[in-house]
């Protein structure tokens, strides 16, 4: 899996690209959990479009960055969900927890 | 019958996902069946990775997959200590917190699941979907 950080103004977008699994959610948390406890860090996005799996490593770390987040009054939204990982948020109830949107434009615009 | 043997390191979860999802296409079950099969034994391998072997990657996993026209089982054998099949079980969703997830899949994708220990062969687990076969005109 590729880790990607950038900024895009006041914002920090995450790419991922590939699968998610043991393997390799451990990069992934470090690259999420880095971007929220950064000392600017007002608004974090995590770009899924490139991701086609993910399992419950994954997830958890996703729910680990909403839970940070929100204890230092950061933005959390994840975008460019594809139906594989969709399936799985729905199937852990987490749909309605995160804040998804649909592309970079609409999480950068919540 | 499919069967194939890796060893306990993580970075071969893509091949047995690469491998299920082919089984998951030659009986024609659904795309979204497929993912959630995948998913299945993604995470009970993970949970063997990470509980029966504690992150040793040296150790032996089988997974066998064996279809029939209503049905797809898959078994996965570990050779590691006794797990209580009474202790793996799924935790409730009404708490959002990480982890604790995988066997809350496992339990709510495959209609069976059966843990058994056999001396001298280790832990078997037993999972079987039943399928809803793609209608015809149905395209992945």
């Amino acid at each position: 899996m590729e880790v990607r950080t950038r900024k895009v103004g006041v914002a920090t977008v995450i790419d991922l690209k590939g699968q998610i699994d043991l393997s390799s959610s451990s990069k992934m948390r470090t690259a999420v959990l880095e971007a929220i406890k950064a000392k600017d860090a007002s608004r974090v996005a995590v770009n899924l479009t490139e991701v086609s799996y993910i399992d419950s490593s994954g997830i958890a770390t996703l729910v680990e960055g909403l839970q940070l987040a929100r204890s230092k009054n950061c933005h959390f939204v994840i975008f460019g969900l594809q139906q594989a990982p969709r399936e799985v948020l729905e199937l852990a109830r987490l749909d309605k927890v995160f804040e998804i949107r649909l592309d970079e434009t609409a999480a950068l615009a919540s | 019958m499919i069967e194939i043997k890796i060893t306990s390191d993580p970075k071969f979860l893509t091949i047995v996902r690469a491998m299920v999802g082919k089984v998951c296409e030659l009986v024609e079950c659904s795309r979204e069946e497929e993912n959630q099969i995948i998913l299945a034994v993604d995470e009970a391998c993970s949970n063997i990775m990470k509980h029966t072997y504690h992150g040793d990657p040296g150790q032996s996993i089988e997974i066998r997959c064996e279809s029939a026209h209503d049905k797809i089982e898959l078994v996965l054998q570990d050779c590691g200590p006794p797990v209580d099949a009474r202790k793996i079980k799924p935790r409730s969703l009404e708490e959002v917190r990480p982890g604790g997830l995988g066997t809350h899949f496992i339990r709510t994708i495959m209609d069976e699941v059966k843990y058994e220990h056999v001396e001298g062969c280790g832990n078997i687990l037993r999972m079987v979907k039943y399928l809803h076969r793609k209608q015809s005109g149905e395209s992945n």
